[in-house]
């Protein structure tokens, strides 16, 4: 099959159109503007919609009308976008609405800069808006692996009624890679019998509503959503494992940092130095998994994040005290450098020293 | 016996949770007997605000939504972008559409989004306990301007209809007024006029309509609704200010 | 092979587009390859640059923080980038712009006046594809047929034009550095 040469922003739209996706509304924000650019010229090509709202609070609740009437729709942004979208993205959990949201996060906090960063996993994975709810956050590490996991992104949030984010960075949604899309396969999507349309197709009445004004009904509402998410947590971890085989040390990084982690994995198995990568592909829910599975054979683990450790903690969650977990960070848009990476794994091999 | 008089078929047949003497009961009314006569129950959608008219999504019994504080007229877009066959309309208080979601009120009419507004503007926040709106007059006292109103600490109030008419996707703008009964049947044909200019697909149409609060205000019923005659009244036009050729 | 290409200059001067150019071959002849800018806040005049990496195995990281060849087309980017080359890299520095020399002595350094070369075959817009021409010669990253297939691919129609001046170009700077 033909490859051709595609920007990581260009590949989550197209990624989009052909999971199906035919609206998308959204506010502009570096470093994710070509994603917009690609969609306003390709939803017309495909009979779908693309529209500029005035905000990324307009735009999040533009999703949410949409989504309310079972269209798959999504929206994009970057960190200060995101942050004014939480409000939105509450609701939509609470109304278990299925929609996408991409955050190509940049680096912060405040205006920051628009170089790459990973600083909004915390955001993504443990809330970020108001009440007990939970996205599924995919991380995806390649643009090939981009248009993959937005099919993915908006039949697990129509399988499960919740929002799905995908995070990316500036490198990933900048860079080209060949990448094979194929021709477009018929598809279907998946009946939405709560969907509201009007009264048009019979007798019931439908409702899209989070509020739930008796303190035992919300209780309820809320044990119901948690049920999806332990049904979500159990079915839907997933991370690659790179050269983990007899692994004393494993790196656990995802997205663009991995990238940069895997070309360090590679420098130490020529060395001889037995360093392997476990990169999450979903954030949330964690891939605890796949850390147990390694907790016994390996000596210690390494985060490399761009931030200053926030999905480390999750790996000592999943570590559980068993094992050290050591941190490595570049934040404020710096990108870790594989040659200090590779200096931080040799010091931990010699006991911390350089 | 002949029946004249019934409750509209877009109306669920339950008890409001308003308090006594609050006018959202005849606006709700007024929407449900508007869609009833244009026979588009099976096609509307309802947007509730945040508010006192939160629970609007329960009396109206057509499909609908329940969006968040300000947010209605940005659900609405999504939902009539999706469907634009249905009929769809929000219902918001002063807070809701001329405070915390102008931003959204303002461009869904700049766009042109063909859907209808019904605004209830009673001059005060009535949900979180009698605060100052940005439609509460000059000297009205609230909660949160216990001396009045002050021009020079909170600025003048906000007269959204006359604002969003000069906007050139606005196809219908209207203010009427729930006082007496004359006006309550002048307001039914706004409400029915802006649900026509939708189904026209001539753009967007917002009726605003003013309501008393009673319980807010600290009066009585029939003195709110002679307060709202005596003070909104003189600031608040009631009046066309924009309607389309080809409808009216 | 393993190449990590940075190619670096204003903006304006196209380095983002021949980096794009070589990715391009690259894929066109089957291997692995990644494409990665970098540029400041301003969209035009603004310092530009790229990263390409073309190898044979899959690519873990396509970010070039220790690039094999620098092509420095003005001198801001020989300053910055010059000490990032792995050693016995390359090095081809833009002579018409930079009147410096590079400091490094583990490297091979090539000085080519590109812009004035460009200019005289004909266009100046052609300056990063003498260079281009030299870095094929040098290396065989790719070859000068998956240059000139990708041109027919990336060039919209009403540039194709352009295409035999490129190719020229190309020729001029491998002939520069051929022995």
């Amino acid at each position: 099959m033909a490859k051709i040469l595609m920007k990581g922003n260009e590949a989550i739209g197209e990624g989009a159109v052909r999971a199906g996706c035919r609206y998308f509304f959204g506010y502009p924000i570096t470093p994710q503007s070509e994603l917009p650019h690609y969609l306003a010229k390709r939803m017309p090509e495909v009979g779908g919609l693309y529209l500029q709202a005035e905000s990324e609070v307009a735009s999040i609740n533009m999703v949410f009308g949409a989504a309310g009437t079972g269209a798959r729709v999504m929206t994009s942004s970057s960190g200060p976008g995101i942050s004014l979208m939480q409000e939105g993205i509450s609701y939509l959990a609470g109304a278990e609405l299925p929609c996408v949201i991409v955050n190509m996060i940049r680096g912060g906090p405040g205006l920051g800069n628009i170089a790459p960063a990973q600083s909004d996993y915390f955001q993504a994975t443990k809330g970020g808006g108001h009440g007990d709810y939970r996205l599924i956050v995919l991380a995806p590490a390649s643009v090939q692996e981009i248009i993959d996991l937005m099919q993915d992104a908006f039949d697990l949030s129509d399988k499960y009624r919740n929002p799905v984010m995908l995070m990316g960075d500036g490198v990933l949604g900048q860079m080209m890679e060949p990448v094979e899309i194929g021709d477009q396969k018929p598809f279907e999507l998946p009946e939405k019998p709560w969907a509201v349309t009007g009264r048009l197709r019979g007798k019931e009445k439908r409702l899209i509503n989070s509020l739930y004004i008796v303190p035992e009904n919300c209780e309820v509402h809320n044990f119901k959503l948690e049920k999806k998410y332990t049904g979500i947590k159990e079915a839907e971890q997933r991370w690659e494992e790179y050269r983990t085989e007899g692994a004393e040390m494993v790196m656990v990084a995802f997205g663009t940092s991995a990238r940069i982690c895997k070309s360090v994995v590679d420098r130490c198995r020529e060395e001889g130095l037995p360093v392997g990568l476990l990169r999450p592909i979903t954030l949330w829910p964690f891939p605890e998994k796949g850390i147990v599975r390694l907790v016994d054979s390996v000596k210690s683990f390494l985060t490399v994040e761009m931030n200053m450790g926030q999905m480390v903690e999750d790996v000592r969650l999943s570590v559980n005290g068993k094992r050290p977990v050591h941190f490595y960070g570049r934040v404020g848009g710096m990108i870790p450098v594989a040659r200090d990476v590779y200096t931080e794994v040799k010091k931990i091999f010699n006991g911390g020293v350089a | 016996m002949k029946k004249v008089f019934e409750r509209p078929k877009s109306l669920k047949d339950m008890p409001f949770h308003y308090c006594p003497g609050c006018t959202h009961g005849i606006a709700h009314r007024l929407v449900a007997e508007v869609i009833d006569e244009l026979q588009v129950f099976e096609k509307a959608i309802a947007v509730a605000p945040v508010g006192c008219s939160v629970f609007c999504y329960e009396y109206f019994d057509c499909d609908a939504y329940q969006a968040s504080h300000g947010r209605a007229p940005a659900v609405a877009t999504g939902i009539k972008r999706v469907l634009p066959d249905r009929v769809v309309f929000t219902y918001q208080g002063d807070g809701d559409l001329a405070a915390i979601g102008t931003g959204e009120i303002v461009h869904s009419a700049a766009r042109g989004e063909n859907f209808t507004v019904i605004f209830i503007n009673n001059a005060i926040y009535a949900m979180t306990g009698g605060q100052m709106a940005p439609t509460t007059l000059l000297g009205q006292k609230t909660t949160t301007t216990p001396f009045g109103r002050d021009h020079k600490l909170n600025g003048s109030p906000v007269r959204m209809s006359e604002m969003l008419s000069v906007l050139d996707g606005t196809a219908y703008a209207a203010r009427v007024s729930l006082h007496n009964p004359a006006n309550v049947t002048r307001a039914k044909k706004a409400i029915k006029k802006a649900f026509e200019v939708q189904i026209a697909g001539l753009g967007f149409s917002i009726v605003e309509v003013l309501s008393s609060c009673p319980t807010n205000w600290g009066l009585p019923p029939l003195k709110a609704l002679k307060w709202l005659e005596d003070n909104m009244l003189p600031y608040y036009p009631l009046g066309e200010f924009k309607k389309p050729a080809e409808v009216i | 092979m393993h190449e990590g290409i940075l190619i670096a200059g204003f903006g304006g001067q196209g380095v983002l587009s021949t980096g794009q150019l070589l990715a391009y071959s690259g894929m066109v002849e089957g291997k692995h390859v990644a494409w990665i800018p970098s540029y400041g806040p301003e969209m035009r005049g603004g310092t530009a640059n790229c990263g390409v990496t073309i190898a044979d195995s899959p690519i873990s990281s396509p970010v070039v923080s220790e690039p094999t060849v620098l092509i420095a087309m003005n001198r801001p980017s020989l300053e910055k980038f010059e000490k990032v080359v792995v050693p016995g890299g390359i090095i081809f520095v833009n002579s018409s712009l930079i009147n410096i020399k590079a400091t490094r002595a583990d490297v091979r350094t090539f000085y080519i006046p590109a812009n004035d070369m460009a200019e005289e075959i004909g266009s100046s817009k052609v300056a990063n594809n003498i260079i281009l021409g030299a870095l094929l010669e040098l290396t065989r990253v790719v070859t000068t047929g998956a240059v000139e297939k990708s041109l027919y691919e990336v060039l919209p129609p009403h540039h194709h034009k352009m295409i035999p001046i490129n190719l020229k170009a190309l020729e001029v700077g491998a002939g520069l550095v051929r022995e």
